[in-house]
């Protein structure tokens, strides 16, 4: 407790010191190359024949996803807190990735810990984070993915508070987390406001993003959360089918509980043991999801839905062939959620979907799932 | 509730502490706790800790992590940790205090563990993931039930909050001992003896102070005591003496028996009787 209110003074602080908000803007325009572009995917719009379908292009961000963008706001954070060492957790990899980069950039020392089954399927992600120097901790308890990877996460920061700052990688976890990782990603949603009234001159009808942790979605929605017109869809991952049980969709079908210092919808059985998941994509593969979304879903204000396996992998196909776009696997799912919907909708209507990443570190794992040789 | 705060009382005025065994429940599996826990009392054991298996026991280091999976795979349910404390409880004369993480009972419903609880004549609950701030409606359903809440302090307590921590339990104060989580360690650092002595200002008078996390040897007691602590509770070094012994189970309960001994040993005596 003490650590984290250490950290939620000192991020109230860094909030309002306009200093502190110039050198994030900075490193988010030099560094990460921001702002990122909003595409009109005018191929698959045509395709589907509904509502125009644009892209908010996180995966153009520096690294290929949008979690830099609050690597680097921690980043920062963690250097004005005179923390020289700093940990975090990675599922598939792009956050590990990203706390990498910001650490190499900013000059602090960065250990991640990852699960051995993300580990085996993201090889790629290990190699890319052990090149940015960055040391890498095989987690070998529990379902050895996400959640046991921050389990290990938060047993290193109580043993080691005092040198360390724990950059958690989602809008999960213990206050302030949620909100400061939620600070952090909504320049997704200011930049993409901004670019849709300058090219449409009137607000989307709807915005689609895919949700694990759910940082992505929740910096899309939440410049949006007053904006009533505009509807929200969070787009889970169903795995196998959300009725197989083999999936990560904590909001659709998970029941409320406390998890790594949060009450939201966990995935869990009826003694309340926490369940494992299943998702072909390791970004969505977390059994809780962050405590907004579930105020969003109770209050009506968010929908949230799913896609399986399959229809991931088929949007994952579609967007490569038609937009010449590789998605990541994650948000493969927001794009088959708003391809299903735009087709319901008026042409003169307008979606506009996160690509939260690039999807050339699952090209392997796509392989595998369709049989096909590299 | 008051069985934990006599037991405490009872051997203070014999100038002894007090020392806490844990172990999982249903670690290796549900039929053999009662045997266990009857090693545990029979080596001297003042107070039992049942742990109730969680499937990510955050503030667990690699031992009790592992015990925490094998009674998972041997099915047990939170009901059934409940039905072991109150055989334990009947059998034997000493006070059981349940170790939780919050969601299993949370998912039961506070109303329902808790009356559970006391049916199985339960003494006191502690719930590491459970900081006093967000605790009240627990502390109220708790109360209510005329159950002791255990809370826990650390070395990174501030003085602010460990004065209301001291407010908010009954029973015994847990302080963990260093910065991290569960498991035997070789030696007591100086720091933890520095920290005893800072809580026990905090304490004194107020409630009893038990110092578990890496207590596992007769040397760490005696020096945890002198340094002013009521008790020491001892986890890992039990459940060790499990895990090196799933296949021979009358050398578990023999080891398990002499280390409580030893330890209890290390307990008397530290104060003049008073």
């Amino acid at each position: 407790m003490t650590a984290i209110k250490e950290l939620e003074l000192a991020y109230e602080q860094a909030k309002s010191d306009p200093e502190f908000q110039d050198e994030v803007n900075c490193y988010l325009r030099e560094y990460v190359g921001r702002p990122t572009a909003l595409y009109f995917a005018e191929n698959i719009t045509r395709m589907v024949g509904g509502a125009k379908i644009y892209l908010k292009r996180e995966d153009l961000a520096h690294g290929g996803a949008h979690k830099i963008n609050n690597t680097i706001g921690q980043g920062l954070l963690a250097k004005r807190m005179g923390k020289k060492r700093v940990i975090a957790e990675t599922g598939a990899g792009q956050h590990g990735v990203a706390a990498a980069m910001a650490c190499a950039a900013l000059g602090l020392r960065a250990e991640v810990y990852m699960g051995t089954e993300d580990m085996a399927r993201q090889r790629l992600n290990v190699f890319r984070m052990r090149l940015l120097d960055a040391e890498v901790h095989p987690v070998e308890t529990g379902s050895k993915t996400l959640k046991d990877a921050i389990n290990e996460a938060f047993r290193d920061w109580v043993t080691n508070l005092e040198s360390t700052y724990y950059m958690i990688g989602s809008v999960v976890g213990p206050h302030p987390y949620p909100m400061m990782v939620r600070d952090f990603q909504s320049v997704i949603g200011k930049e993409l406001k901004a670019e849709f009234i300058h090219r449409e001159g009137r607000l989307p009808e709807a915005l689609v993003a895919c949700v694990g942790g759910g940082s992505n979605a929740l910096g899309t929605f939440y410049p949006f959360e007053d904006d009533s017109t505009v509807k929200l869809y969070g787009v889970e991952a169903a795995g196998e089918g959300v009725d197989t049980g083999r999936h990560a969709a904590s909001l659709g079908a998970g029941a409320e509980g406390i998890f790594h210092g949060m009450f939201t919808y966990i995935l869990q059985d009826k003694n309340g043991q926490i369940q494992n998941t299943q998702s072909i994509s390791a970004g969505l593969d977390y059994p809780g999801v962050g405590p907004e979304h579930s105020f969003l879903k109770a209050r009506r204000r968010a929908e949230y839905v799913s896609a399986t396996d399959k229809e991931a992998v088929k949007a994952f196909q579609t967007l490569s062939q038609e937009e010449g776009i590789i998605p990541a696997l994650e948000s493969s799912h927001a794009i088959a959620y708003a391809m299903k919907l735009a087709k319901k909708m008026k042409k003169e209507q307008a979606i506009v979907v996160t690509l939260s990443g690039r999807g050339d570190k699952d090209v392997e794992t796509v392989a595998n799932y369709l049989d096909a040789r590299i | 509730m008051n069985a934990i705060r006599n037991v405490f009382a009872n051997l203070k005025t014999l100038g002894n502490g007090a020392l806490i065994g844990y172990i999982t429940a249903g670690d290796p599996d549900p039929e053999f706790t009662p045997k266990i826990a009857e090693a545990l009392v029979k080596g001297g054991v003042d107070i039992l800790e049942l742990g109730l298996p969680f499937s990510d026991p955050i503030a667990d280091g690699p031992t009790i992590q592992e015990a925490s999976l094998r009674a998972l795979n041997a099915r047990t349910t939170p009901q059934v940790v409940l039905e072991l404390a109150k055989q334990v409880r009947q059998n034997h004369d000493v006070p059981v205090v349940i170790m939780t993480y919050f969601n299993p009972v949370f998912r039961m419903g506070l109303e329902k563990f808790f009356g559970a609880a006391k049916d199985c004549k339960v003494d006191g609950v502690i719930v590491p993931d459970l900081p006093f701030e967000e605790a009240d409606q627990y502390r109220t359903s708790v109360a209510e039930f005329g159950l002791d809440t255990v809370f826990l302090a650390a070395p990174s307590t501030t003085d602010d909050r460990l004065h209301r921590i001291v407010v908010c339990s009954s029973g015994f104060l847990y302080l963990v001992s260093h910065f991290g989580v569960t498991g035997a360690k070789s030696t007591v650092e100086s720091s933890t003896i520095q920290l005893v002595k800072r809580v026990r200002t905090f304490t004194q008078g107020r409630v009893s102070l038990a110092v578990g996390f890496g207590v596992s040897k007769p040397e760490h007691v005696k020096s945890i005591l002198s340094a002013g602590a009521d008790g020491v509770i001892v986890g890992s070094a039990f459940v060790n003496i499990i895990s090196r012994n799933l296949l021979y189970r009358k050398k578990m309960l023999a080891g398990i028996e002499s280390t409580a001994r030893v330890l209890k040993q290390a307990t008397l005596h530290y104060l003049s009787p008073s």
